[in-house]
């Protein structure tokens, strides 16, 4: 599997009467009127229709579906909420999509212990909800926490905007209970901070389902912080908020989020959310402090005398909890309400030194005049997580073409300036090609060596996250040949 | 999203509509967190993206079956999907395309056509449903329970308002409804004492009736549209004559109230009226809030209690996703001395959703179970709610007494 793709080839009717054996007909889909609603997540450019969609209600079932794909030799691809932006969970034409959407209960909150134990379809914002009378909550907070699901947050190792204080996904899970693709049942990390032996744990978190099937998540839960408060600034020119996040940074500030939107971001969502968000502004900086109200104090007096020091033209503190909310709900919604602007928009998701922020939105303006396609910016601005959203519109022949290159530009550039292809949102589909600029040929044989002593077939999620060195050769070949590639017209991916 | 519309509705109204909304689509997902038949039955097709998705492929000219039907009839209308969408995706103007275009491509089998014409004959037509209610009682024990479950619990007295007696110089209109004046005449009833104090007369028209949102949602267009023209023509000299407003306590027919001028939009007689009546349609809290003055001196009067009475209120799809009114009818409640125990996933839907109850019991009533474990959680002493079917639907399942809110307004002000 390591230098070719792999051959998949099960009819479709054998496979539904197989596993018609095991579910009942509530859990399976078949026919294409169904099937079509699942052939994308949230990067809807990338579509393919499976041969099932496999909806199971316990772990046996899930345990009898992987089974009956590894005897047949079935692709498997883990779908949670569909909300990913890298094409994750989108199809594979000769497998089956396994929803976890119906694994949504949370199963235990212990605040003695911080933590709790909850289905992969448990969606993020609920974890913090079931903890909030005990005073806790769980802290990676995805833009799309609302409706994005834990088994989705691990596959991805999910950020949010306050990971730069409190981590990623991976950061802030205990344990696992896995089902492998063989259909057997193992468990890896416990409630105790630390196990012996290789950390399999950190290994699972972002592998992007294709070491197998989680079936349920033990999370670490925080005490929700005294006080919370954020300053909004706004500055004349990008480059200048970009020194600002560096220099924060510099003053040996850990905010609990730093969060960067342009002029094109603030305009999307400020009709949706009215948070008051400075629309002249070239871009506004949003930093949080929490902590008790005398740390916050002080941070937030430290915090604002570095971004006047950088140039800040207006700084705004929230002065409640609502405002507070109301500032990040702006943020948080970014990405939809661009929608609003756009009928289509690719976001992308590299991650640079935070002192080449600035470099790179100079880059991106140009990029914008080259592909003749706008593209509003959205950062994760403390720990160089960049979601540039490039505007386009399907419908219009050529316009996706231009914003796939576009991104992939963004992609390469962020490699060069030392950064890599992903910060939050996974390799999936979408960067599977810019994996071979991220990773050496031998880097990728231990990636293959490391999958195969999961899953020898290569049936879980296959043609995700990992490119094989087939591809890489292809993708190089056509890198060199740029602009002179021979039968545009063909599909090479 | 990138939609490919097909030759047979390109060119429509409809196909334009449609198409207009799913370009505001980003398929983000956001919407399933908050639809509540996804929250219970976990699969994509059962939410609203999947739903727009579904529409999409009839849009797109794929064959349909009964599977898209289905998946279509499962959604409640509720709009939790549209609170929620950061895209501002006009989710029901579309579900009413979707849901139009499959029965046209596939029109139903015989027993749902016969069950859906019943529905559209008798329940918007108060002559006929009144007895029913009545005959209904009588027959309790040999209904099947989804239909028992809508009958109040004894008959009352059906009461109708006084015709307009010029008590006061300032008049709103009320609307009397379908269903609401067999059910429970006491809340425009309680409506009128309670504006009666504040130097408002509120009268009902009689010739006006259903508000056209039943035989609506039941994909009747041409009757739903013979149901605004009625009751604009019955509504319109009194507003000539000077009644300020209309005044609809049921806050599921004032949502359709409010849609008249887009629905008549295209009807040369009929534009400007509708347009006007909108305009004019008010929920009951909107008038309170314009009259606070008035109010908070009649409120500032009540003797505070000892032990306030402990209400769960169960603000109505209609109210919160519809009418977008939130939070405004709990501090009505609180200034009136009422204690508001605390509603977890007060955003999801009773299961009530007009004839959905009747359609779809067996998720209606899992959803309702839902509610009132909610409701029931902070131990109130009743539960309020602002549309009536939300209050027949809730009240079939608990030992409380389920009251229009105006009811405890008007109560605590006598």
């Amino acid at each position: 599997m390591t230098s070719s793709e792999p051959v998949f080839k099960t009819s479709r009717q054998l496979l539904a009467e197989r596993l018609k054996g095991t579910l009942p007909a509530r859990c399976l889909l078949v026919d294409d009127e169904e099937l079509r609603p699942y052939e994308c997540d949230g990067l809807t450019a990338y579509r393919q229709l499976p041969l099932a969609v496999c909806l199971p209600e316990n772990e046996a079932q899930v345990i009898d579906i992987l089974r009956t794909c590894h005897q047949l030799g079935v692709p498997v691809v883990a779908r949670g909420a569909g909300t990913g932006l890298s094409g994750g969970a989108m199809p594979h034409a000769e497998g089956v999509v396994l929803s976890l959407a119906r694994f949504n209960r949370i199963l235990r909150v212990d605040p003695k212990a911080r933590l709790a134990v909850v289905q992969p379809g448990v969606r993020n914002l609920a974890v913090s909800e079931a903890a909030a009378p005990h005073g806790l909550y769980y802290a990676p907070d995805p833009s799309s926490q609302i409706a994005c699901t834990l088994g989705g947050n691990v596959a991805e190792n999910s950020g949010g905007v306050h990971c730069l204080k409190y981590g990623l996904t991976v950061h802030n899970v205990l344990r696992l209970r896995v089902v492998s693709v063989e259909g057997e049942v193992f468990e890896i990390g416990s409630e105790a901070p630390d196990s012996p032996g290789y950390d399999l744990l950190a290994l699972m978190i972002g592998s992007e389902g294709m070491l197998g099937i989680v079936t349920e998540v033990t999370v670490k839960l925080v005490p929700r912080p005294e006080l919370a408060r954020v300053v909004m600034a706004s500055f004349d020119e990008v480059a200048k908020a970009g020194e600002a996040v560096a220099a924060i940074i510099a003053a040996g500030i850990i905010p609990a989020g730093l969060e960067m939107m342009d002029k094109a971001a603030t305009a999307a969502v400020e009709p949706y959310v009215k948070a008051g968000y400075d629309l002249a502004a070239a871009a506004i900086l949003l930093c949080e402090s929490d902590g008790t109200p005398e740390e916050v104090g002080e941070e937030i007096a430290r915090v604002t005398e570095v971004l006047s020091a950088a140039g800040a033209r207006e700084l705004r503190v929230s002065q409640t909890e609502a405002e507070r909310l109301r500032f990040w709900a702006g943020r948080k919604a970014a990405f939809p309400a661009v929608g609003r602007i756009t009928p289509d928009y690719y976001c992308m998701d590299g991650t640079i030194p935070r002192k080449r922020l600035a470099e790179m939105l100079a880059a991106i303006v140009g990029m914008e005049e080259k592909y003749g396609l706008r593209c509003a910016n959205v950062f994760h601005a403390g720990d160089g997580n960049l979601h540039p959203l490039i505007m386009y519109d399907a419908a219009i022949a050529g316009e996706w073409q231009r914003a796939e290159s576009f991104g992939a530009e963004i992609l390469e550039l962020s490699v060069a300036l030392g950064g890599s292809i992903t910060g939050e949102h996974g390799v999936g589909i979408e960067k599977i090609a810019q994996m071979c600029v991220q990773y050496k040929t031998p880097e990728l044989q231990t990636f293959h060596r490391l999958k195969t002593a999961f899953d020898e077939r290569g049936l879980l999620n296959p043609g995700k996250a990992v490119p094989s060195l087939h591809r890489c050769a292809e993708y190089g070949r056509m890198h060199v040949h740029q602009g002179a590639i021979k039968f545009p017209e063909l599909d090479r991916f | 999203m990138d939609t490919r519309l097909a030759d047979f509705v390109r060119d429509t109204p409809d196909g334009q509509e449609a198409a207009a909304i799913l370009r505001a689509c980003v398929h983000c997902g956001f919407c399933t967190a908050t639809c509540p038949t996804y929250q219970l039955l976990g699969d994509e097709l059962d939410g609203p993206r999947g739903r727009i998705y579904l529409i999409k492929q009839v849009l797109e000219g794929h064959p349909v079956s009964e599977k898209t039907r289905l998946h279509l009839d499962r959604c409640l209308t509720c709009r939790a999907c549209e609170t929620t969408c950061p895209s501002g995706v006009n989710y029901v103007h579309l579900l009413d395309i979707g849901r139009r275009l499959v029965d046209e491509k596939l029109p139903r089998p015989l027993a749902q056509s016969v069950l859906r014409g019943l529905l559209r004959a008798t329940l918007p037509r108060p002559a006929i449903f009144a007895p029913a209610v009545k005959l209904g009682s009588l027959l309790r024990p040999f209904l099947p329970a989804s239909l028992a479950d809508k009958l109040p619990p004894e008959s009352s007295p059906a009461t109708r308002l006084r015709p307009p007696g010029g008590r006061h110089r300032r008049r709103m209109l009320g609307l009397a409804g379908c269903v609401q004046t067999a059910l429970a005449p006491n809340i425009n009833a309680a409506a009128a004492r309670l504006l009666d104090r504040l130097g408002i007369e509120f009268f009902e028209e009689r010739n006006a009736g259903c508000c056209g949102a039943l035989r609506f949602h039941l994909n009747d267009l041409a009757a739903a549209k013979k149901d605004m023209c009625r009751n604009i023509d019955a509504w319109w000299p009194h507003l000539e004559a000077g009644a300020e407003a209309i005044v609809v306590t049921a806050s599921g027919c004032a949502v359709q109230v409010r849609d008249y001028g887009r629905l008549l939009a295209d009807d040369a007689a009929y534009a400007d009226k509708a347009a006007k009546i909108s305009a004019l349609c008010r929920d009951p809290s909107d008038v309170l809030l314009a009259e606070s003055e008035a109010l908070s001196a009649l409120l500032g009067a009540i003797a505070a209690k000892e032990k306030p009475r402990k209400v769960a209120f169960h603000s109505p799809c209609t109210l919160q996703h519809g009418l977008q009114i939130r939070g405004v009818i709990e501090g009505l409640l609180r200034a009136a001395g009422y204690e508001l125990t605390p509603v977890s996933d007060a955003h999801l839907c009773c299961g009530s959703a007009g004839t959905y109850s009747l359609l779809q019991p067996a998720l209606s009533q899992r959803l309702r179970q839902n509610k009132l474990a909610a409701l029931h959680d902070g131990l109130p002493t009743v539960i309020a709610t602002a549309n009536i079917g939300c209050l027949s639907h809730l009240q079939a399942g608990s030992v409380l007494p389920v009251q229009h809110w105006i009811e405890l307004l008007d109560e605590a002000l006598s």
